[in-house]
C-alpha cells in the first residue's frame, strides 16, 4: 500500500471521566472514500473535530501526508489541504450562497489584507465559486442569502464551501442529515463524482449511501474502532452486527 | 459546535443605489451648512456645534467599523479621543504646534495603543471583551488625571489651534469646519472601501460565524486586530480635531460615559452602515443641545414654573427617549430610512 494520506495513531479525547474517542487508529489511503459509521454518540463528530483541529486531543497523533499536524491550528490544517463540513450546518447566513463559497476561494488565493477594490466583484473568485456551486447543483441559487436556503440546500452549500478550499482530503460529517429523498440522491451522486478526484472521509447514518459509496468502512462504537474493512466484510462482521443489534439500518 | 444565528444581518455593503441617497444628502447638508450659518445670526455657534457633530461622526464611524462590521463591542473607544487630544495638547505645550508633526504622532500613538490593547482584548469574547476594553479605557483616563504638568484632573487650555505648515489657518472657524468635513469625508470613503474589500469581507464573515471562517482557512484574530487598529487611528484623528475645536483638553475626553455615548451614537444611527454612525452622532448631539428648548416649547400647556423645571431636568427625558428610540426603531435611524424601500 502507498503511504496513507491521513493516519490517526492512538487518538484519544475525553471530557473528564467520559472517554469519547479511545485509542483510535485509522489510516486513509489516497483516493479512497473512507466511511466512519457508528451508533449515536459513538464519537464520530468528536473525531472529525480532532482531525480538523477544532478540538485538541488528549493524546495520540494525526499524520497528514506524512506530517504530524496534531499541534496545528484549524486554519493551518486547511492550508495543508484538509477541509471539513459540519453536522450542524455552519454557514454565513447573511452572505449569498456565492459569497459563502467565494470567501473560501479567497482564503487560498492571495492575501486577504487588501483594503481596496470590491471583493464581491472579483471575477476570478466568483468564477471558481460558481464552479463549486455547479458541482453540488446550487448554481441557480447563487444569489440567494444562505440563511434563506432550504435545509437541504444548506447541506449542499456546506459541501460546496468545503470543495472551494481545494482540499486534498474532505471530511464530511453527515452530509445527508435531514435532507429529503431527492436532495440526498443528488448529494450521493455528487459524492460519487468527487470520489474520483478527492480523498473523502464520510460520516453517515444512511447505510444505503455508505455501502454504495465507500471503499472501506470503519466502525466506531463507544469511541473505539471495532472494525475497518470493505463494506461487504463489515456488513458480515459479527461484532458490528452485535453493536447494531436492534437497529435495522444495517440489515 | 456552532449555532448559526439566523438573525437578519446588515445587508452586504453593496448598497443599492437608492440607499446611496442618504450619504449624498448628508454630505451635501454638511457642505451647505456654513453658507446657511452665515444667515442664522449665530454663525459661530452653529459652526462650532456642527464641527463637533462631524468630529464625533468620525469617532462613531470608527467604532461602527469594528462594532457594526466586526461585532466587537469596544467600551473604551473614548480613550482614542483622549490620546489624539492629549497628543496635540502635550506636543503644543512643548512648542510643537504644527499639525504636520502632531497628527502623525497622535495617529501613531493611537495605532500603538490599539495594537497592544487589541492584541490582549481580542483574546477574549463577548462580555469579557467589553470589560477589558473598558478597563484599558479607564487606565488611560486615570493616567490623564495624574498628568499634573498637563493639568491633571482639570485639563489644560491650548494656547491656540494647531498650525498647518507654519500658518494659522485653523484659527478661522470656517477653515476649521472645512478641514473637519474633509477628514469626515476621507474617513468615510476609506471605511466604505474597507468594508467591501477582501479584508472587510473577512471581517464581516467573522462577525457572522468565526468558526466557519477558521474552517475555510482564515485566522480571524489577525483581521480583527487590524480592524481594531484602523478604528483606533480614526478615532485618534477625531481626538486631534476635538482638542482643536475645544482649544482645550481634559480627562473628560475619555471617560467611560463618553465611550458609552459613542456606542449609543452608533446604535442610534444604525449598526453597520457607516453613514448611520454619522447620523447617530448628529442626532445625539443635536438632541442633547436642543432638548431643553424643545421640552420648553412642547410643554406650552403647563404652568411656566413646571416648564422651566422640565427644561432644566431635560436629562430625565433624554435617557428614556434614547431607550425608546433604540427599542422601537430597530436598526436605528438607518433602519427607519430603509424600511419604506423594502416593505
Ligand atoms: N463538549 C462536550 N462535553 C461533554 N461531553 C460531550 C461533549 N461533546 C460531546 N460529548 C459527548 O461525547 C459523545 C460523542 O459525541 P459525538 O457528537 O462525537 O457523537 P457522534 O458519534 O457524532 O453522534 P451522532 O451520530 O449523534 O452525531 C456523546 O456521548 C456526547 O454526549
Ligand atoms: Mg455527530
Amino acid at each position: 500500500m502507498a503511504e496513507p494520506l491521513l493516519e490517526l495513531r492512538n487518538l484519544r479525547k475525553s471530557y473528564g471521566a467520559l472517554v469519547v474517542t479511545d485509542d483510535v487508529n485509522i489510516s486513509v489511503q489516497p483516493g479512497e472514500l473512507h466511511a466512519i459509521i457508528g451508533p449515536n454518540g459513538a464519537g464520530k463528530t468528536t473525531l472529525i473535530h480532532q482531525i480538523s483541529g477544532m478540538l485538541p486531543s488528549n493524546s495520540g497523533q494525526i499524520l497528514f501526508i506524512g506530517e504530524d499536524i496534531s499541534q496545528l491550528s484549524m486554519p493551518q490544517r486547511v492550508e495543508r489541504g484538509l477541509a471539513r463540513s459540519f453536522q450542524i450546518t455552519s454557514i454565513l447566513p447573511g452572505f449569498s450562497a456565492l459569497e459563502n463559497v467565494a470567501l473560501a476561494v479567497q482564503a487560498r488565493s492571495g492575501s486577504s489584507f487588501r483594503f481596496f477594490g470590491n471583493a464581491s466583484r472579483e471575477n476570478d473568485l466568483n468564477g471558481l465559486a460558481m464552479e463549486c456551486l455547479g458541482e453540488v447543483g446550487l448554481a441557480a441559487r447563487a444569489r440567494i442569502p444562505a440563511g434563506l436556503l432550504s435545509h437541504g440546500e444548506k447541506r449542499q452549500l456546506e459541501l460546496a464551501v468545503g470543495l472551494a478550499t481545494a482540499p486534498k482530503l474532505l471530511l464530511l460529517d453527515e452530509p445527508l442529515a435531514g435532507t429529503g429523498h431527492d436532495e440526498s440522491q443528488r448529494v450521493v451522486e455528487t459524492l460519487r463524482r468527487l470520489k474520483s478526484r478527492l480523498t473523502i472521509v464520510l460520516i453517515e447514518h444512511d447505510m444505503e449511501a455508505v455501502f454504495s459509496l465507500a471503499d472501506r468502512v470503519s466502525v466506531l462504537v463507544y469511541g473505539r474502532v471495532i472494525a475497518t474493512d470493505t463494506p461487504e466484510r463489515v456488513r458480515a462482521n459479527p461484532d458490528v452486527r452485535a453493536a447494531y443489534l436492534g437497529e435495522e439500518e444495517l440489515v | 459546535m456552532t449555532e448559526i444565528a439566523e438573525t437578519p444581518s446588515a445587508p452586504a455593503p453593496s448598497l443599492t443605489t437608492r440607499l446611496e441617497i442618504v450619504p449624498v444628502v448628508l454630505f451635501t447638508a454638511f457642505a451647505a451648512a456654513p453658507l446657511l450659518a452665515a444667515y442664522s445670526g449665530a454663525e459661530g455657534y452653529v459652526l462650532s456645534l456642527l464641527t463637533r457633530v462631524m468630529i464625533f461622526g468620525i469617532a462613531a464611524m470608527a467604532l461602527d467599523l469594528i462594532l457594526g462590521y466586526g461585532a466587537l463591542v469596544s467600551f473604551g473607544h473614548a480613550a482614542f479621543l483622549g490620546l489624539g487630544g492629549y497628543a496635540v495638547g502635550i506636543l503644543a505645550s512643548h512648542g510643537f504646534e504644527d499639525a504636520l508633526v502632531q497628527i502623525p504622532i497622535a495617529l501613531a500613538a493611537s495605532a500603538a495603543f490599539a495594537f497592544v490593547t487589541g492584541a490582549i482584548s481580542l483574546r477574549t469574547k463577548g462580555v469579557y471583551f467589553i470589560m477589558i476594553t473598558l478597563a484599558f479605557g479607564q487606565m488611560l483616563y486615570f493616567l490623564a488625571t495624574s498628568l499634573a504638568p498637563y493639568g491633571g484632573d482639570d485639563g489644560m487650555t491650548l494656547a491656540s489651534r494647531s498650525l498647518i505648515a507654519g500658518s494659522a489657518w485653523l484659527k478661522n472657524d470656517f477653515t476649521f469646519y472645512w478641514i473637519c468635513l474633509l477628514c469626515l469625508l476621507g474617513a468615510y470613503a476609506l471605511s466604505r472601501s474597507i468594508v467591501v474589500s477582501r479584508f472587510g469581507r473577512v471581517l464581516r464573515g467573522t462577525r457572522e460565524n468565526a468558526v466557519r471562517m477558521e474552517a475555510i482557512g482564515f485566522r480571524p484574530f489577525r483581521f480583527q486586530l487590524a480592524a481594531y487598529v484602523i478604528s483606533g487611528i480614526m478615532a485618534g484623528l477625531a481626538g486631534c480635531l476635538l482638542a482643536n475645536q475645544a482649544e482645550f483638553i481634559s480627562p473628560s475626553f475619555m471617560t467611560w460615559q463618553r465611550s458609552g455615548e459613542l456606542i449609543f451614537m452608533v446604535v442610534l444611527g444604525g449598526l453597520g452602515s457607516l453613514h448611520g454612525a454619522i447620523i447617530g452622532a448628529a442626532a445625539f448631539l443635536l438632541l442633547e443641545e436642543f432638548l431643553p428648548e424643545i421640552l420648553h416649547m412642547a410643554s406650552f400647556f403647563l404652568a411656566e414654573e413646571t416648564r422651566a423645571h422640565l427644561a432644566e431636568n431635560w436629562k430625565m427625558v433624554f435617557g428614556p427617549l434614547l431607550i425608546l428610540i433604540v427599542l422601537f426603531a430597530r436598526g436605528g435611524i438607518m433602519g427607519l430610512l430603509r424600511r419604506p424601500h423594502h416593505g
